[in-house]
């Protein structure tokens, strides 16, 4: 029983982990049909930039839970910026082009940004506990855990909620279930899709970089976080069902308990969960749990 | 007597004028060459799959069983070139026709990332497997060729002349197919399918016979590869990073020649390496930036040029 | 020949005469200068924890071989190489093996290297190590684990040589310190990255083991997570939940850090004894952060084991680095530092051997094999595989705060000498482990 519900909590953390992760490569896809592959770097800046504003906050005798600020912060300066100078001035030029170029193109600037990356912060790792360590540790069926990492649960429940909500229930949203649904008749009706893909691309990128900045403080960041998670969301996208929001909370969810399953009962196959998981999902429904329906154009 | 090809006029002169060279050729150029003859023979299974509109992300996968079928004959004794690299061909072909009747009713991204799917599975086997040397991979003896054994910088001249009869064999062959009716039929897939279908052909099947193509090629080319290199491993041969090579090298080239996947792969070699060599900390950040200036700057690939400078000849 | 009509044919000529254009470029190098390169970890995970402080390790050692500015017992030998001056090419180490077997040749045939002193990760020396001896290029690797190099890659190296211990030694190492001081310890347990390394690391030691404490079980369920994967909440429960209170970890790095940053917050290293086998890369920069009381190794007498030994080479080398670097010197640092070391010994004796004149490649190469030479802070006997394979001792210990020194300090170490860790000369590792470590001189 104690394994069972350890398992549970583990899982469940690692779920978030994964929605964190993975939400802002599937807005954008859902609405913008680009596989972005630039989402590492997005992810690396993130906690980058949350791990510096984290220790220049902490140089300050400013009340301690105000750290939780600049991760937010760095979330949003990371996420605007990026997400404004990529989708103006490189991937707009793009979109009449094969979708397979503009993955390409993301690649390539996925790559140029490992380096940037580097440039701007060395090679040295930077920590950012301070946050983890305020909130101390909580005891569940006599197991110990940190709190940070139970809040991540929180944060994934708020944020994928939020994200569905605002797609379902407001204006903005039944825009942009409009554009997804046809961009060209969304045109011709008069929705302006040149912004609708900006303010997208901007939000799908403060989404990888809250990713990455809230996980900052559990991890070193050093080079090569970025790449690693880029197979990770892809993964998580591709079972959930690409640009759907409710599949990737439930990819992220089949995978992350069926990970801490395999960790806890069969540890050696603990690399193959994902894989697996992605190749049955793809053989059986290739579009994935909870793909939007294409309407079949002759 | 029918029209002179000029594709075919080009490969033969290219193939000869290489032969010649490889008496010549410093030692690294020649190791270049090789590895571009090796990955061009991947791209040019990508452009085959790219002419009906199939993109794979994937193709490492068969890289790498290429690459590691002939690797692990090795390990059990066998040592002649041609039988190496026709097994990892046929390994991989085997597993492009097996995976391909799955894979052929899928397109657009799916494809793409359905084979991206196979190919970390691929890598987590090859990682878990600790007999080949897990992320270390394992390296081969020098090969032999029907006998003959060649030692030190005969090796890699010898090899050299073996990989290009054998790739032009397959690039003229690719060319004179893609001309045929069945070959020409891939635009017309990528085109409109439905209408294809409605044609009276099986828009899977062109796809499925393409795919075991590619699967073929690629195997080729990881064969070729790790003999070259005398070195077989996981991230250099089977990660996702190596498939997104791959598809920059089809970028490069362009499809509008099956020659233009050798010369793609040359440059790609040429940026890396010099790029490695100039700038060791931002040489990611040199790759990525030439890839960005030709998808922006000449998007149907260094063929185009070519094309370019004819028509404004007129 | 009017380029612009041009048709596919002479394309493809041009093609051609691009790459015999290029072939036509021939390195470039003075007579009087060695030129040395140098790959290591520059991009990457591997940057941080070993390539960076390896190359500020290496880069430390070449700028006093170039201006004679080595202490004792360096002091007396000249500037430079037998007299001439490093020309040191430090690149990335990035990208996997077969890329640096590419690059390998690169260096060698279109830059002219005279010797490589470098590589860090085991799979690039297993790949690198048949090229070198078939280019014959003098290549001393200062690092890398896996003992495959020369039992089963090379068993007879002519040009290759490895200066430190290979990954058996750690794991012989950590059992006999669990022996000595954990005699009552029921089981172990492991988290260790599923790569060849993390694979390698967990079987010696397992195998040590199992020698040395028949009646202690391992853990059916040693952990095996993704190598970078960085999230360790249900790792870190497991091993919690384990009967077993001894956890053997090879992780480093990004890693490593994570998992103790994720592990303390649990309470992890209170509750159970963790022995790290290469910790020793972070420890400085976690500062109070670290695991104290948890049991570390680093490879054999370098980074944190050496601050205290009192030789005037280990005393400049610590300070020219902090005074440069800001930072203690670590293992990496240490290694590569030998390494080059290796090669200043090899080039002044075979200078020595050969009347004052500069040695070919032959005589360096026959003056280092079998020699024992002075690493930064112990002595390297070059005595294994033909003498090509270094042995030196290994240490292990606990780690603790120096309150009043504010630093990281090792306690309760234990020395092992090198015929104590290392296999006796032609015996494979793994045999030998099986064997039950005959010829041990402990």
């Amino acid at each position: 029983m104690q394994e069972l519900i350890v398992i549970l909590v583990d899982g469940l953390v690692f779920s978030s982990y994964l929605f964190m992760v993975a939400v802002g490569l599937t807005v954008i896809f859902g609405v913008m049909k680009i596989l972005n592959v630039t989402h590492g770097s997005f992810y690396a800046f993130g906690a980058y930039m949350s791990a510096t504003l984290i220790g220049a906050y902490y140089k300050t005798d400013w009340p301690e839970f105000g750290g939780f600020l600049a991760i937010f912060a760095a979330a949003l300066i990371v996420g605007v910026f990026f997400g404004i100078i990529l989708e103006r001035g490189l991937l707009r030029f793009l979109y009449h082009r094969d979708e397979h170029i503009i993955v390409l193109a993301t690649f390539a600037m996925f790559l140029v940004l490992e380096d940037v990356l580097l440039l701007i912060w060395g090679t040295d790792p930077y920590f950012a506990f301070e946050p983890m360590s305020l909130l101390g540790s909580v005891d569940i069926v006599d197991l110990t855990f940190d709190v940070y990492s139970l809040t991540l649960i929180g944060l994934a429940a708020i944020v994928g909620l939020g994200l569905w909500l605002g797609l379902t229930k407001t204006k903005w949203g039944k825009l942009l279930l409009a554009v997804i649904f046809d961009r060209e008749i969304s045109q011709a009706m008069g929705i302006n899709v040149t912004v609708v893909f900006t303010v997208t691309f901007v939000i799908g990128a403060i989404m990888g970089a809250l990713g990455g900045a809230y996980i900052a403080p559990t991890i070193s960041v050093s080079p090569g976080i970025g790449v690693e998670v880029i197979v990770l969301a892809f993964a998580v996208v591709v079972i959930g069902g690409m640009g759907s929001i409710p599949g990737a909370m439930i990819g992220a969810l089949l995978v992350g308990i069926s990970r801490a399953a395999a960790v806890h009962k069969f540890p050696e196959i603990e690399l193959f969960v994902i894989y697996a998981i992605m190749a049955i999902v793809l053989a059986v429904r290739p579009e994935g749990l909870f793909a939007p329906a294409q309407a079949r154009k002759i | 007597m029918r029209h002179v090809d000029k594709t075919v006029t080009g490969l033969t002169i290219a193939f000869a004028v290489l032969f010649l060279a490889d008496f010549f050729m410093a030692e690294w150029v020649r190791f270049i060459g090789l590895q571009s003859l090796a990955r061009g023979a991947v791209a040019l299974g990508l452009l085959v799959l790219w002419r009906t509109g199939l993109v794979s992300f994937g193709h490492a996968l068969y890289f790498g069983i290429g690459a590691y079928a002939a690797a692990m004959l090795t390990l059990i004794g066998y040592h002649d070139a041609f039988f190496l690299v026709f097994a990892g061909t046929l390994a991989s072909g085997v597993l492009a026709f097996l995976l391909g009747f799955l894979l052929r009713r899928y397109r657009a991204i799916f494809f793409a990332l359905l084979n991206m799917a196979f190919s970390m599975i691929l890598y987590g086997v090859i990682v878990k497997t600790e007999e080949l040397g897990s992320t270390d991979g394992f390296s081969l003896h020098p090969p032999t060729f029907l006998g003959y054994a060649p030692q030190g910088e005969a090796v890699q001249t010898t090899l050299f002349i073996f990989t290009l009869v054998f790739t032009y064999i397959v690039t003229v062959g690719v060319h004179l197919y893609l001309k045929t009716t069945l070959g020409g039929m891939s635009m017309a897939v990528r085109e409109n399918e439905i209408r294809v279908e409605y044609l009276g052909y099986s828009a899977e099947k062109v796809i499925h016979v393409k795919y075991v193509f590619s699967g073929l090629v690629a195997g080729f080319g990881g064969a070729i590869m790790a003999l070259a290199i005398g070195q077989v491993d996981p991230d250099s041969m089977a990660n996702w990073n190596v498939s997104g090579e791959f598809v920059f090298i089809t970028i490069l080239s362009g499809i509008g020649n099956v020659g233009a996947t050798y010369i793609g792969a040359l440059v790609f070699e040429l940026i890396r390496t010099y790029a490695f060599e100039y700038a060791p900390q931002i040489w990611q950040f040199i790759l990525g930036g030439s890839l960005l200036a030709i998808i922006m700057f000449l998007p149907d690939g260094i063929w185009s040029l070519v094309d370019r400078l004819r028509k404004s000849e007129g | 020949m009017n380029i612009l009509k041009m048709g596919p044919g002479k394309a493809g000529l041009l093609a051609t005469g691009l790459a015999a254009a290029v072939s036509f470029a021939a390195p470039a190098n003075a007579a009087d200068e060695v030129v040395m390169a140098v790959p290591t970890f520059l991009t990457g995970a591997g940057a941080p924890a070993f390539g960076v402080p390896a190359r500020n390790g290496a880069e430390v050692i070449i700028e006093a071989i170039n201006k004679g500015k080595l202490p004792a017992p360096y002091n007396n030998s000249g500037k430079g190489l037998a007299g001439r001056q490093i020309k040191a090419v430090i690149y990335d180490e990035s990208g996997g093996g077969v890329k640096q077997v590419a690059e390998f040749r690169n260096k060698v045939q279109k830059q002219g290297v005279d010797l490589f002193v470098g590589y860090i990760s085991s799979g690039t020396c297993a790949a690198i190590t048949p090229v070198a001896e078939e280019l014959k290029m003098l290549t001393i690797f200062p690092i890398c684990g896996t003992p495959r190099i020369f039992e089963e890659i090379n068993k007879t190296p002519k040009y290759v040589f490895r200066t430190m211990g290979h990954a058996t030694a750690d794991g012989v190492a950590e059992a006999l310190y669990v022996k000595a001081n954990m005699p009552g310890v029921k089981g172990y347990t492991g988290i260790n990255q599923n790569y060849a390394w993390g694979q390698d690391s967990w079987r010696d030691f397992d195998l040590a083991m199992k020698q040395l404490m028949p009646s202690v079980p391992a853990s059916d369920k040693a952990q095996w997570p993704k190598i970078f994967s960085g999230q360790y909440g249900a790792e870190i429960s497991a091993l919690m939940l384990s009967k077993e209170k001894l956890v053997h970890s090879s992780l480093w790095g990004g890693d490593l850090e994570a998992f103790i940053f994720q592990g303390s917050a649990r309470g992890l290293f209170r509750k159970k004894d963790v022995l790290f086998s290469v910790a020793d890369t972070s420890v400085y920069r976690l500062g109070k952060k670290a695991p104290f009381g948890s049991i570390l190794g680093a490879r054999g007498p370098y980074g944190i084991f050496a601050a205290g030994v009192d030789t005037p080479l280990n005393n400049w080398f610590r300070k020219v680095y902090i005074d440069r670097y800001s930072v203690p010197p670590v293992g990496g640092s240490y290694q590569a530092a030998q390494g080059v070391l290796a090669a200043k010994y090899a080039y002044d004796a075979a200078a020595k051997a050969n009347g004052g004149k500069f040695p070919n490649k032959d005589q360096v190469i026959a003056a280092l094999e079998g020699a024992t030479y002075q690493g930064i802070a112990a002595p390297v006997h070059m005595n294994r595989s033909n003498g090509h394979q270094a042995a030196t001792k290994h240490m292990i210990g606990v780690l603790q705060w120096d309150k009043e020194a504010g630093e990281p300090i090792m306690t309760k170490v234990t020395e092992f000498g090198p015929d104590c860790v290392m296999p006796p000369p032609g015996v494979n590792g793994t045999e030998w482990l099986k064997g039950g470590m005959k010829g041990a001189k402990c």
